[in-house]
């Protein structure tokens, strides 16, 4: 039992399980004792609330699908747990490389197999404590049944719409109160009032322009914690409001002022504040993240592919928005096939020791320094792997560019066969061909060369024959030469360019030591994780520049012969 | 050329040349290059190539230079009691080429001698 629970806690992070209800829903095999294995994940799961946070990009539409309600259940109920805990830990323990690698199946000396006197053991890279794919789903739909619907974040974007409709709409009701309540009292006020009235008539429609173009916007991301500005824009707001109509309420309403210039000047000194704070909003939301304060290193955790960026003051789970944007643009598609060192290289690798413990009693203090003789004798032992990796290299790398020759001439020629109707040819209507037709004759030409360079470079996943055919007839349709047609497969390109569905993510975890509320700070190191791999980020400040001036004279440039003379005495 | 203390700083050698008379001038029979204000990178001879000093760059074949053992590659450090490490290029010809002396007598150092003192101190 105890295995299996741990390894949904491992498992926690993509599903944002919690822990209390694992109990119930774990069914493990029959209990063992591992003492070592015990003590590792009893550590972690005594730490407090981790924080990470789990969100959700383009489920805007929220209410309709069933996948995206999954998604904020989760998060949801990530965001209530997470609230009662303070700071915590990484969601994501790695292992370290001291733990003994025969753990697993390394000879412990318990009773649990008769048989274990008469079998050698093998350090292997497999588990005991894998879980198989049904588990998995099973467990995430018990998760997701028993969980209520939730309207937190159409909350948050209700409040603020009333928010904005009611501050808006309250200069009207300040100006329209009086002659509706006490006309008969109301002192008339000429051409000042007129003044004011036109005033107050444009700046409300500045206002709503200027909100119009900052807020009304579809949001891009859902993140996982309240955006802090954004809520603290609100309240201003709200207390803004809420005190201008405390003092109408007490000086205008209850004491019938009857001076009415007053009262529309009131009104248009509710509308410049909330002019103002309009302001403060653009320059809070948008204009503060704009000069570069920080330099981002993300580091995809499979390849190693790095880029950097730099950024201003954000706060963590908008920065992370921020990369996620910049990632689906500049990074290499992520091929899990392009990973593995070709099978010839690593079959040699395996390594023929076999480990006997002697002495059962004192299993657990040996096992650190058994795993250490063998990574001391595997590196001792002569290794002529990278001679196999080289030349397996080299032979990939010619057999690339073979095809990719072959590929080249094919669509060359293929492209030969057909050209673009002039206007004044006449021609039979029968030979006449619409772009789809004209992709599809020539498809046949190339369609071998560019499969099997295809699988050469293990790309072929990512492009189907239909999409190669949208992709011929879109080129064709726009004169685009043979080379153009083939930049798309030559090179593995950004992700944002595949087929949506397939390959763009929905769900992204960040996992984070710090708050993902905080602003950023130098050395802030957070993970943007999918299920296969992650996109580490670490934060570095940019240096203060000390610019110094010096100031040359442009008559000062003169030059000399470097001498050396020879004289003869 | 590295310092020891209570050790002579340089190896040097005494040369006296008695110059020849050819018509008007009174010739020593060698070339020498070097100066403050030359380049001293271009110094094929020296051994450090931020070192000014004066060189002889060439000894005419059986000139009086020649006959009193002077050698290519000579740093000359003295001449008659004149200092030559910090000289420029004329002035060191100069006092080399006076008329009034028919003898002039160099204070010179070599790198040969200099590595054999060295390695007679060290053993």
């Amino acid at each position: 039992m105890e295995s299996l629970r741990v390894t949904v806690d491992f498992l926690k992070v993509p599903l944002g399980l919690k822990k209390p209800v694992l109990k119930e829903v774990a069914v493990g095999p029959p209990k063992r004792p591992q003492p070592a294995a015990l003590e590792r994940y009893k550590a972690r799961r005594s730490d407090a609330m981790d924080t990470e946070s789990q969100y959700s990009g383009y489920s805007y539409k929220s209410g309709h699908s069933r996948s995206s309600r999954k998604h904020r259940d989760r998060r949801d109920r990530h965001r209530s747990k997470s609230r009662d805990g303070g700071r915590g830990d990484k969601s994501v323990t790695i292992q370290a490389p001291g733990e003994p690698l025969l753990d697993n199946e390394s000879t412990r000396g318990d009773e649990r197999d008769d048989n274990w006197g008469e079998t050698t053991t093998v350090v292997t890279g497999t588990s005991e404590h894998s879980i198989s794919h049904d588990d998995l789903t099973r467990i995430a739909k018990d998760m997701e049944d028993s969980v209520p619907l939730d309207c937190s974040r159409h909350l948050g974007v209700a409040a603020g719409a009333t928010l904005a409709l009611l501050s808006f709409l309250t200069p009207l009701a300040f100006l329209l109160l009086p002659p509706l309540l006490w006309r008969e009292e109301l002192e008339p006020c000429g051409t000042a009032c007129e003044g004011l009235f036109i005033s107050v008539a444009f700046k409300l429609l500045i206002l709503l322009l200027g909100s119009w173009a900052l807020f009304f916007r579809r949001p891009k991301a859902s993140l996982p914690r309240v955006f802090v500005l954004r809520a603290l824009l609100m309240v201003l707001v709200f207390l803004l409001v809420v005190s201008y109509w405390l003092f109408y309420g007490v000086r205008i309403l209850d004491a019938r002022e009857r001076s009415y210039q007053g009262v529309v000047q009131f009104a248009v000194s509710l509308v410049d504040a909330l002019l103002f704070v309009h302001y403060l909003a653009v320059v809070l939301l948008e204009l503060r993240q704009l000069q570069p304060q920080f330099t981002l290193k993300v580091v995809r955790s499979t390849d190693g592919a790095s880029r950097f960026y730099n950024v201003g003051h954000l706060s963590i789970q908008r920065v992370a928005v921020w990369i996620l944007e910049k990632y689906y643009h500049d990074f290499p598609v992520y091929n899990p096939a392009l990973l593995n060192l070709p099978k010839s290289v690593l079959a040699k690798k395996v390594s023929g020791f076999k480990v006997y413990s002697l002495g059962e009693e004192n299993s657990t203090n040996n096992s650190t320094g058994q795993s250490r003789a063998v990574i001391a004798a595997a590196a001792r032992r002569r290794d002529n792997s990278h001679n196999e990796y080289y030349y397996e290299e080299a032979e990939h790398e010619r057999r690339v560019r073979k095809r990719r020759a072959r590929l080249v001439v094919a669509v060359e020629e293929a492209f030969t066969h057909i050209k673009r109707l002039q206007e004044e040819e006449q021609k039979n209507p029968r030979e006449v061909m619409d772009p789809r037709e004209a992709a599809q004759a020539i498809f046949a030409s190339m369609a071998r060369a560019m499969q099997k360079y295809l699988r050469t470079t293990k790309q072929q996943p990512y492009h189907t024959m239909e999409s190669i055919l949208q992709h011929l007839e879109f080129c064709i349709t726009h004169d685009m030469t043979p080379k153009a047609f083939l930049e798309r497969y030559l090179a593995a390109g950004p992700t944002i360019q595949y087929h949506k569905e397939r390959w763009l993510a929905k769900q992204w975890t960040l996992v984070s030591e710090e708050p993902v509320t905080n602003g950023l700070k130098d050395g802030i190191v957070f993970l943007l994780k999918r299920q296969d791999f992650s996109l580490v980020v670490s934060t570095k400040k940019v240096p203060f520049f000390k610019l110094s001036e010096e100031f040359v004279d442009p008559k000062s440039h003169k030059f000399v012969m470097r001498l050396q003379s020879e004289t003869s005495v | 050329m590295s310092y020891i203390p209570g050790q002579p700083v340089t190896a040097v050698v005494v040369i006296e040349i008695h110059k020849l008379r050819q018509g008007e001038n009174l010739i020593l029979g060698f070339s020498i290059g070097g100066g403050i204000d030359q380049d001293p990178s271009q110094n094929p001879f020296s051994e450090d190539k931020t070192d000014k000093g004066i060189y002889v760059t060439r000894v005419s074949e059986g000139g009086p230079a020649e006959i009193a053992g002077l050698q290519i590659g000579d740093k000359i450090m003295q001449v008659n009691g004149w200092d030559m490490t910090m000289v420029t290029h004329d002035q060191a010809r100069k006092r080399l080429t006076k008329r009034s002396e028919e003898v002039v007598r160099l204070l010179v150092t070599r790198q040969s001698l200099q590595k054999a003192v060295q390695q007679s101190m060290l053993s």
